[in-house]
């Protein structure tokens, strides 16, 4: 499988078509899909005549851009006129979309191919993709190991090659932890940048839209399409020498991987050779991130699903429901004081940020957990799952500041490794720019494979 | 309302609601919200501020 970049140029150049390179893709999908489970639905028909239109247009001197002709899946929780939005989830039953989202509109717009509405954790409310109502998605690296979550459909997708690219939402977490366990990369934009609109929410103060992918370009291209700027070019990548970067070690290493931490060690010595100052810095309310993460969270979600959990709640998932029912119980003035530490970690961010240009830190502590545990060594520790998998990804959720995940490496058995990068808040531009110099210092050589056969 | 009687009234109301799995759910929430409790970026009113800036929950965030 190409990236959206290589196929841009052989669709130009006339060596492939969107028909093509979407019936490659179903393929892929027909091929694996019975053993990853990334797809709830197929949209095999539309995504042909989409192509075929890319390529009419094309032929006819009509580029719509980076995108034109690009096969596109959607995690299930956007909505796409006239079919279902799932959600993976039994309560949505008999829904079907009357409008596309805006973010479906922008990348229609910019000519991509729908080709599917991928799986993910029921209602985006966990990190693993095990509680869906269609099954499981898999990691295409190890299909007993979970695929992360919640858009974990979205990343086997893209690390599949059933879609060149995918979009995901990120509450916690959930483009970034699915692309890490998966070895793509993944995009959360700054807060309210990309409209939400149109998709279901879980945290309506912490939903964010962004794109799971095969580099860091490619991110950058569907972001602006989802923006609604489908000709913009990816911009120029910052001079590595000079550029400073901040690892905040306290708490943020404190709990990692072996493996992963030599991962991310090993990208900070690359990087340092390539001319990269790397300082240390402190977040000091990090500690605190967890408990003010869960107050938001869970009375967000609980308010948008009061109603179907009074009138419907058998058809959640046993554990989504639970989480939800949690929420239900928090008094006001907790949440008030979760709002106050929200505000608290967005100024020491913003500090930690003022004389550098990202923070660095690995994007998940663990390589992909099998599928059914609930807990996981770490190091010398075991830790629950669901904490472990949003400890470093939840707290720029909080603070609404852009970050995204790309390829470290492999461990000794396969499983991807990621590197995690941090911008200023409303300054995403800004963080990709770093991001497209960091990316050859950040995957080591032994990166997992980007053919788009990943698992065989 | 303090965090024990919070979590006694919760864990009672799930019960009478057929949902006694909640309870250890709740006991996990209880200890969240008593770090949150707990944490210096609280304001309290009886309280005042230390020379340091920093604020103390009265009982460690029990309450």
């Amino acid at each position: 499988m190409m990236t959206i970049e290589a196929f841009g140029r052989r669709l130009r150049a006339g060596e492939i078509t969107s028909t093509q390179a979407t019936e490659e893709c179903l393929q892929r999908i027909e091929a694996d899909n019975p053993r990853l489970n990334a797809f709830i639905l197929v949209m095999a028909e539309e995504a042909r005549r989409q192509a075929r239109e890319a390529d009419r247009e094309l032929a006819a001197g009509r580029d719509r851009g980076a995108l034109h002709g690009v096969p596109i899946s959607l995690k299930d929780i956007f909505d796409v006129r006239g079919v279902p939005t799932t959600a993976a989830s039994r309560v949505r039953e008999g829904h079907v979309a009357d409008r596309d989202a805006p973010a479906v509109a922008h990348l229609r717009q910019a000519g991509a191919v729908i080709i599917g509405k991928a799986n993910l954790h029921e209602f985006a409310f966990g990190t693993t993709n095990e509680d869906s109502a269609f099954g499981p998605a898999r990691n295409p690296h190890d299909p007993s190991r979970s695929p992360g979550g919640s858009s974990g459909g979205s990343a086997a997708s893209v690390a599949a090659g059933m879609a060149l690219a995918s979009i995901g939402t990120d509450t916690g977490g959930s483009i970034r932890i699915p692309a890490a366990a998966c070895g793509i990369v993944g995009l959360k934009p700054s807060l309210g940048e990309v409209s939400t609109d149109g998709v279901v929410p879980l945290s309506r103060t912490m939903d964010h839209v962004g794109p799971l992918a095969q580099s860091v370009t490619d991110a950058c291209l569907v972001y602006h399409a989802l923006l609604g700027d489908a000709h913009a070019m990816p911009p120029a990548p910052m001079p590595l020498h000079g550029l400073r970067l901040a690892v905040p070690r306290t708490y943020f290493c404190d709990l990692l991987d072996d493996e992963v931490r030599a991962r991310f060690e090993a990208s900070l010595d690359r990087l340092r050779a390539a001319g990269v100052h790397v300082d240390e810095i402190a977040i000091q309310h990090a500690a605190d991130i967890g408990p003010v993460y869960l107050h938001i969270v869970l009375s967000d979600a609980a308010a948008y699903h009061a109603s179907a959990l009074e009138s419907m709640a058998e058809r959640y998932t046993p554990n989504v429901r639970m989480r939800l029912e949690m929420g239900r119980y928090l008094l006001a003035e907790d949440y008030v004081r979760a709002l106050a530490g929200r505000d608290m970690l967005k100024r020491e961010v913003d500090a930690a940020l003022a004389q550098h240009d990202a923070l660095i830190l690995p994007s998940l502590p663990i390589p992909a957990p099998p599928l059914g545990a609930s807990s996981v060594p770490v190091g010398k520790t075991t830790e629950p799952v669901r904490n472990v998998m949003l400890r470093l990804t939840q707290p720029f959720n909080v603070t609404g500041h852009p970050a995204i995940a790309i390829p470290s490496g492999q461990t000794s058995t396969g499983l991807p490794c990621s590197v995690q990068l941090v911008g200023s808040r409303a300054q995403t531009d800004a963080l990709l720019k770093v991001a497209l110099a960091c990316e050859p210092q950040i995957m080591s050589a032994d990166s997992p494979p980007r053919s788009g056969k990943v698992g065989g | 309302m303090t965090i024990d009687s919070w979590l006694q009234a919760a864990i009672a109301d799930a019960a009478r609601r057929g949902l006694p799995e909640l309870k250890s759910a709740l006991e996990t929430l209880s200890r969240a919200t008593t770090a949150l409790r707990a944490a210096d970026f609280n304001d309290h009113a009886d309280v005042e501020q230390t020379a340091d800036g920093r604020r103390q929950a009265p009982d460690g965030g029990r309450r």
